[in-house]
C-alpha cells in the first residue's frame, strides 16, 4: 500500500514524516509540492525519517510524503555512455535545458534516452534464457557494444517470441520467455535497487593486472582487475591528477568516475578533456567509454551519499555484459561525511571524529562490490569491476578514521605525500609506504606477457631505492660527503630513478602513458647504469667523471623523449650507455700509462 | 537589505527561550525552512534572522544581529514568507553596504533590477565553462609559480601578522588580462576585520581610482558574529549577478574566513549538534563549499567571477580544520610564510606549499609563453633542493657540501632576494617575472636544467 503522511519537522537534508505506517526502510518518497526525491532511513511507530537529496529552503510542515513503493534504483539500458549524470541518475545536461545554468529544485528528467537503438538479437525462438543472459547488441558507441541483458531477477525460460533486427526504442518489448507457470516480457532496460549488489556465478582470484600506463603504480604498486584500492592524499598532493590518469589511460573497457562532493571545474575538465583524449589501445575519444557521475561539493549532501551506490551499480551492469569496468570514486571521504551528517541529524551516537558507528561496514560492502568475476547467465562471460577510492585525510593525517577503516577494505594503498608533491615530484605516491597486495600473483601475466626479467628487475630497482632511504638518514646527519663513493653512487642513482622513472608528467604527450614493455626497458636501462657504474668504480672511475657523463641526462629525459611506438631507440640508448663506459675505461687505462 | 515593502507574514509572539545566537518560538504553524524572520525588539528596533530547524509547533531562529536585548516576553517576531534575498543592479558599483547588505555610505538604498535569494544555486557542472583564461597579478611568485586564471578560487593561507591583506590588494589593484584590456569589477566582503583594515583595502582602492568598479561589505570585527555566516553569500550574490547576467569579470576578495568559520560554530554549539574536529560542524566541508564553490565561468555568459578568499591559520596551522577544508574545495592555494616574512621578503609567499591547480590551463603556447609551465618546475625543483640543502649545511656546515650543492645554494638565496621579493607597488610583467627566473637558472650548471627542454634552454638562457 502506498503509504501517504504529512511533513512535521525540517532541518537541513533531514525531514520528519508522520502517517508512514504502511512505508519500508529504505523506500524512496517524493517529499512537498515539488516532489523532491527524499529515501527512508528510520521508521519510528508511524513516524519516517528521511534524508531529502535537494534543497529543503522552504518546505513547511503539513506538506504531502507520499511513498512510491520502491528502494533508490538506477535505470539500466543504453544510451548512459559519454553521459555525466548527478548522485540520483539524472543527466546533468537534461538538467540545464530545462532549468538553465543552475540546478533548481524539483526537476524530473529520464536517466536514459528514448532514442532509437539499432537491436541485433543474439536469441532465438525455442533457446533457453536465464537470469543475466544476453538478448541481443545494440551499438551505443563505437567502443561499446551494449549488451541487451534479461535482468537478475527473471526467472529460466524458453524464448517465444523475438523481434528482428531493426530500429527500437528502450520501452519496446524485444522477447518474451515462457517458463515453468511464468512469462517475461523482455524491453532494453531494467531498474535496478542502488544498495544491493547484482549477483553474478562466481568470484575469480586476482592474477591479471590492471595496467595504467603509469610506471610507479603498474611496477611497484599494481592493482588487478577486479581489485580494490585507495589513494589517501592531503589536498594538493596531486590526487584528482593521479585518477585522471587512471581513468584516462588503464586498459580497461569503461570508466565510471563519481565526483563525490568534489569541485565543479574539475567534472568539467574531464567534460571537456576526456572527449579531446584518445584512448591509446583503440584511438577513439575517451568519453566514448566513461560515464560521470558528479555531485558536487555544493550540491546536496543526501545525493552525495547515493550517489557511489548509484555509480557502482551501473559498473556492475557493465561488467555483466562482460567488460571489465573501472570506477573511481573521488573522494569517499566526502561522502563519508555526508553519513557523519545524516548522521548527527538522526542524533545517532557518534563514533570517532562524529562519524557514525556503522562507517566500517558501509566502507567495506562498498569495496566488496569490486571483483573479476563469472557472470550470471549465457554465454559463458568474465567481467570486472576495479574500484579505486580517494581518501581525503584530514591535514594529511592517514591515522584518521576514513582512513584507517579503508585501508582495512583494501588491497593496493598508494600514499601520496605532501613532501614529494611540495617539490613537485608528480605523482607524489610514497614509494616506502603504499603497498600493494596483487605484487606476486600479477608476476605470470607480467612474465608471460611481457618480460622474463621483470620480477627481478623489479626488485633490483625497488632495492636501490630501498637502500636509499636507509642512506638519507644517515647523509640528514652527517652530510653527503661523509659517505663513501660507492654508497654516493646509491644515491646518485636512486635521484636518476626518482626523476627519470617514478616521476611522469601526466600534461606530457609521451610520458603520460608509458606501456608495460617500455617500464621494463626502462627498469633494464637504470639497473645496468647502476652495475656498470659499479664497475666503473672499482675499476678506479671517478665518481663525478661518472656523474658527468653525458648519457645520464639523455637516460632521464628518456622517458618523454622516446615515446611508445619506438621502443628500438631504448636499445640505442643502452648500446650507448655501454659505450660510454667502455670509453670511460679506457681514459682511465690511458691516464694510468700516461703517468706511468 | 529592502524587506520594508514585503512586511506581511505571521506574527509569533511565543518565545520559548533565548539561547546564544538562536531563538526557540512555540506555536509556529505555517512556516518554512530557511524562511526569513524579522524580529523586533523590547525597544523597537528591527533585526533578522531565518529559520534553522521548524517542527511539531516549534521554530528555531537564528539571529544575525545577535540575540543582546531580547527578552522571553517583549520580543515580536514576523515570519516574512520568503527566504533572505538582496536588491541586485548595475547600481550596486561604487556602494558600501554593512555585513547584511544595507548601505553605511550614507546614500540611499540601491533600487533593484531585481531580487535574488542570497543563498544561491549550485551551478551545474555540465553548463560550467573551464576556466583557461590568465591572469596578470604583476606579482612574480603568483604569475610565475601559481598563476591564476579568470573563474578560479584561489585562498591565501595566511597568519596574524602576515600581509596578506597588502597582498591581496595589490592583487585587487593590479590584476589585468593581457591584451584584453578588460578591468575587473572588485567585491570585497569582510568578515569580522578590524576597523584599519577595512578602511586600508577602502583607501588602497580609491587611490587606484578602482572604488568605482568596487562594491564593499563590511562586518567589522565589533559588528554581530552571526551576521557573517550571511555576508559572504550577499557579497557572492551580487558578484554572480555582474558575472553571469552583466558579463563582468568580476575578483571577490572575502577576508576573513577564519572568522566566518568560528561563527558557523558558535551556532552549531549552540544547537548542541555533536562536533566534528576542533568543535567545527560536521558540515564544515559542504558549508564552505556552498560559499567557494560559486566561482567559476559559465557557457554562455562573458563574464567570470574568481575568488580570492583569505584566511589565517590558526598558530600558522595548516591542518587546521580551516584551512585543511578549505584546502580540498579550492583549486589550489598561496600560503604566507612566517620566516620569509622575518628576512622581510614581501610579498612572504611560501611557494614550495602553494599551488594552483588550474595553471597547466592558462599558461603556455599562445597564452603566456611556451616556456612558462617547465620554468616553473625548474624553479620549483631547485628551490626546493636548495630549502634541502640549508637544512643540511646547518648541521654539517658549507664544506660538507659538494661544489654544486653550494650553487644550488646561492640559487635559494637569489630565488628569495630577486624572485620573490618585490615592492608593494612594482607591477611586473610576465616577460619580466620569466626573465628573473632564467637569469638565476645561468646561476646553476646547464646539465642541472633536467625540467626545462633543450629548446627552451637554447632560446632563453643567457650563458655567462
Amino acid at each position: 500500500m502506498q503509504a501517504k503522511g504529512k511533513i512535521i519537522w525540517i532541518s537541513g537534508p533531514a525531514v520528519k514524516a508522520d502517517g508512514m505506517s504502511s512505508a519500508q526502510m529504505y523506500e524512496t518518497v517524493e517529499v512537498g509540492k515539488d516532489k523532491i526525491v527524499g529515501e527512508i532511513i528510520r521508521l519510528t511507530g508511524d513516524t519516517a525519517f528521511i534524508q531529502v537529496y535537494e534543497s529543503t529552503s522552504g518546505l513547511t510542515p503539513g506538506e504531502p510524503v507520499v511513498g512510491t513503493g520502491t528502494p533508490l534504483s538506477v535505470t539500466l539500458g543504453p544510451g548512459m555512455m559519454g553521459t555525466i549524470y548527478d548522485g540520483l541518475q539524472r543527466p546533468l545536461d537534461k538538467i540545464a535545458a530545462k532549468a538553465g545554468s543552475f540546478i533548481t529544485r524539483g526537476i524530473h528528467v529520464a536517466p536514459i534516452p528514448k532514442k532509437k537503438w539499432n537491436f541485433i538479437p543474439e536469441v532465438k525462438v525455442g533457446d533457453t534464457v536465464h537470469a543475466g543472459s544476453i538478448l541481443g547488441t545494440v551499438k551505443e558507441t563505437d567502443l561499446i557494444d551494449h549488451k541487451v541483458l534479461a535482468p537478475p531477477t527473471a526467472p529460466s525460460g524458453k524464448i517465444t517470441e523475438v523481434v528482428k533486427e531493426g530500429s527500437y526504442d528502450k520501452d519496446h518489448i524485444i522477447a518474451i520467455a515462457e517458463g515453468k507457470g511464468n512469462k517475461s516480457e523482455f524491453t532494453m532496460h531494467h531498474d535496478w535497487p542502488v544498495r544491493q549488489a547484482r549477483p553474478f556465478t562466481k568470484r575469480y582470484d586476482p592474477e591479471l593486472p590492471l595496467v595504467t600506463g603509469q610506471r610507479v603504480l603498474d611496477t611497484f604498486f599494481p592493482i588487478t582487475k577486479g581489485g580494490t584500492g585507495a589513494i589517501p592524499g592531503g589536498f594538493g598532493t596531486g590526487k584528482t591528477v593521479t585518477l585522471h590518469q587512471v581513468a584516462s589511460w588503464s586498459d580497461a573497457s569503461v570508466v565510471f568516475h563519481i565526483g563525490c562532493g568534489e569541485r565543479g571545474n574539475e567534472m568539467t575538465e574531464v567534460l571537456i578533456k576526456f572527449p579531446e583524449l584518445k584512448d591509446p589501445r583503440t584511438g577513439k575519444s575517451l568519453m566514448e567509454r566513461t560515464v560521470l557521475v558528479a555531485n558536487t561539493s555544493n550540491m546536496p549532501v543526501a545525493a552525495r551519499e547515493a550517489s557511489i551506490y548509484t555509480g557502482i551499480t551501473m559498473a556492475e551492469y557493465y561488467r555483466d555484459m562482460g567488460y571489465d569496468t573501472v570506477l573511481v570514486a573521488d573522494s569517499t571521504s566526502r561522502w563519508a561525511e555526508a553519513l557523519r551528517e545524516l548522521s548527527g541529524r538522526l542524533e545517532e551516537m557518534p563514533a570517532e571524529e562524529g562519524y557514525p558507528s556503522y562507517l566500517a561496514s558501509r566502507l567495506a560492502e562498498f569495496y566488496e562490490r569490486a571483483g573479476r568475476v563469472k557472470c550470471l547467465g549465457s554465454p559463458d562471460r568474465d567481467g570486472s569491476v576495479t574500484v579505486i577510492g580517494a581518501v581525503s585525510p584530514p591535514g594529511g593525517d592517514f591515522t584518521e578514521p576514513v582512513s584507517t577503516h579503508t585501508m582495512r577494505c583494501i588491497k593496493t594503498f598508494w600514499a601520496l605525500d605532501t613532501k614529494l608533491a611540495y617539490s613537485r615530484h608528480y605523482p607524489s605516491i610514497n614509494w616506502m609506504t603504499s603497498y600493494s597486495g596483487y605484487s606476486e600473483s600479477i608476476d605470470k601475466w607480467w612474465v608471460d606477457n611481457v618480460d622474463a626479467d621483470r620480477p627481478k628487475l623489479r626488485l633490483e630497482t625497488y632495492t636501490i631505492l630501498q637502500r636509499e632511504d636507509v642512506l638519507k638518514e644517515i647523509v640528514r646527519l652527517l652530510g653527503p660527503e661523509a659517505l663513501p663513493d660507492e654508497e654516493k653512487l646509491i644515491l646518485d642513482v636512486a635521484r636518476m630513478i626518482k626523476e627519470g622513472f617514478l616521476q611522469q608528467m601526466a600534461f606530457d604527450k609521451v610520458d603520460r602513458y608509458c606501456s608495460p614493455e617500455k617500464q621494463v626497458k626502462m627498469m633494464k636501462l637504470y639497473t645496468d647504469f647502476y652495475k656498470e657504474s659499479q664497475k666503473a668504480l672499482k675499476n678506479g672511475a671517478q665518481l663525478e667523471t661518472i656523474r658527468a657523463l653525458p648519457v645520464v641526462s639523455s637516460i632521464i629525459r628518456s622517458k618523454y623523449e622516446i615515446p611508445d611506438d619506438d621502443l628500438g631507440k631504448m636499445d640505442e640508448l643502452s648500446k650507448s650507455m655501454y659505450s660510454s663506459f667502455k670509453e670511460l675505461a679506457n681514459k682511465e687505462v690511458t691516464a694510468v700509462v700516461d703517468t706511468k | 537589505m529592502s524587506t520594508q515593502n514585503r512586511s506581511s507574514g505571521l506574527e509569533y509572539t511565543n518565545i520559548s527561550e533565548i539561547r546564544g545566537p538562536l531563538l526557540v518560538i512555540d506555536g509556529v504553524t505555517n512556516s518554512a525552512f530557511d524562511e526569513l524572520v524579522e524580529i523586533t525588539t523590547p525597544a523597537g528596533s528591527k533585526r533578522l534572522g531565518r529559520v534553522l530547524e521548524i517542527g511539531g509547533g516549534t521554530a528555531v531562529v537564528q539571529v544575525f544581529e545577535g540575540t543582546t536585548g531580547l527578552s522571553v516576553s517583549e520580543t515580536k517576531t514576523r515570519f516574512l514568507g520568503k527566504t533572505m534575498e538582496i536588491p541586485v543592479s548595475d547600481q550596486l558599483l561604487g556602494r558600501v553596504f554593512d555585513g547584511l547588505g544595507r548601505p553605511i555610505d550614507g546614500l540611499p538604498d540601491p533600487v533593484g533590477e531585481k531580487f535574488l535569494d542570497i543563498n544561491g544555486e549550485s551551478i551545474n557542472p555540465e553548463r560550467r565553462d573551464f576556466p583557461e583564461d590568465f591572469i596578470q597579478t604583476g606579482v612574480s611568485s603568483i604569475d610565475g609559480l601559481n598563476t591564476l586564471v579568470r573563474g578560479q578560487k584561489l585562498p591565501i593561507f595566511s597568519g596574524a601578522g602576515l600581509p596578506h591583506n597588502l597582498l591581496a590588494a595589490q592583487i585587487a589593484r593590479q590584476a589585468t588580462v593581457p591584451g584584453k584590456g578588460e578591468e575587473f569589477a572588485v567585491v570585497f566582503a569582510a568578515l569580522g576585520v578590524q576597523n584599519s583594515e577595512a578602511a586600508f583595502f577602502r583607501k588602497s582602492l580609491e587611490e587606484s581610482g578602482a572604488l568605482k568598479r568596487s562594491i564593499l561589505y563590511i562586518n567589522l570585527a565589533d559588528d554581530p558574529a552571526i551576521e557573517r555566516i550571511i555576508t559572504p553569500r550577499v557579497a557572492l550574490t551580487a558578484a554572480e549577478y555582474l558575472a553571469f547576467e552583466k558579463n563582468t569579470h568580476v575578483l571577490v576578495i572575502i577576508s576573513d574566513m577564519t572568522n566566518y568559520a568560528e561563527a558557523l560554530r558558535e551556532i552549531s554549539a549552540a544547537r548542541e549538534e555533536v562536533p566534528g574536529r576542533k568543535g567545527y560542524p560536521g558540515y564544515l566541508y559542504t558549508d564552505l563549499a556552498t560559499i567557494y564553490e560559486r566561482a567559476g565561468k559559465i557557457k554562455g555568459s562573458n563574464g567570470s567571477l574568481t575568488q580570492i578568499p583569505i584566511l589565517s591559520m590558526p598558530s600558522d596551522d595548516i591542518t587546521h580544520p580551516i584551512p585543511d577544508l578549505t584546502g580540498y574545495i579550492t583549486e589550489g592555494q598561496i600560503v604566507l610564510g612566517r620566516d620569509l616574512h622575518r628576512k622581510e621578503i614581501y610579498p612572504p609567499v611560501s611557494i614550495l606549499s602553494c599551488l594552483s591547480r588550474l595553471m597547466k590551463e592558462g599558461v603556455g603556447e599562445g597564452k603566456t609563453r611556451n616556456d612558462h609551465q617547465n620554468v616553473s618546475s625548474q624553479l620549483y625543483s631547485a628551490y626546493s633542493r636548495a630549502l634541502e640543502l640549508r637544512a643540511l649545511a646547518e648541521i654539517v656546515g658549507k664544506a660538507g657540501l659538494a661544489p654544486n650543492d653550494i650553487k644550488y645554494l646561492e640559487f635559494g638565496d637569489l630565488f628569495e632576494s630577486r624572485f620573490l621579493k618585490q615592492g608593494f607597488d612594482e607591477n611586473r610583467t610576465l616577460e619580466d617575472t620569466l626573465g628573473i627566473a632564467w637569469d638565476l637558472f645561468s646561476t646553476l650548471p646547464v646539465d642541472e636544467l633536467t625540467k626545462v627542454k633543450q629548446d627552451e634552454i637554447d632560446s632563453y638562457l643567457k650563458v655567462k
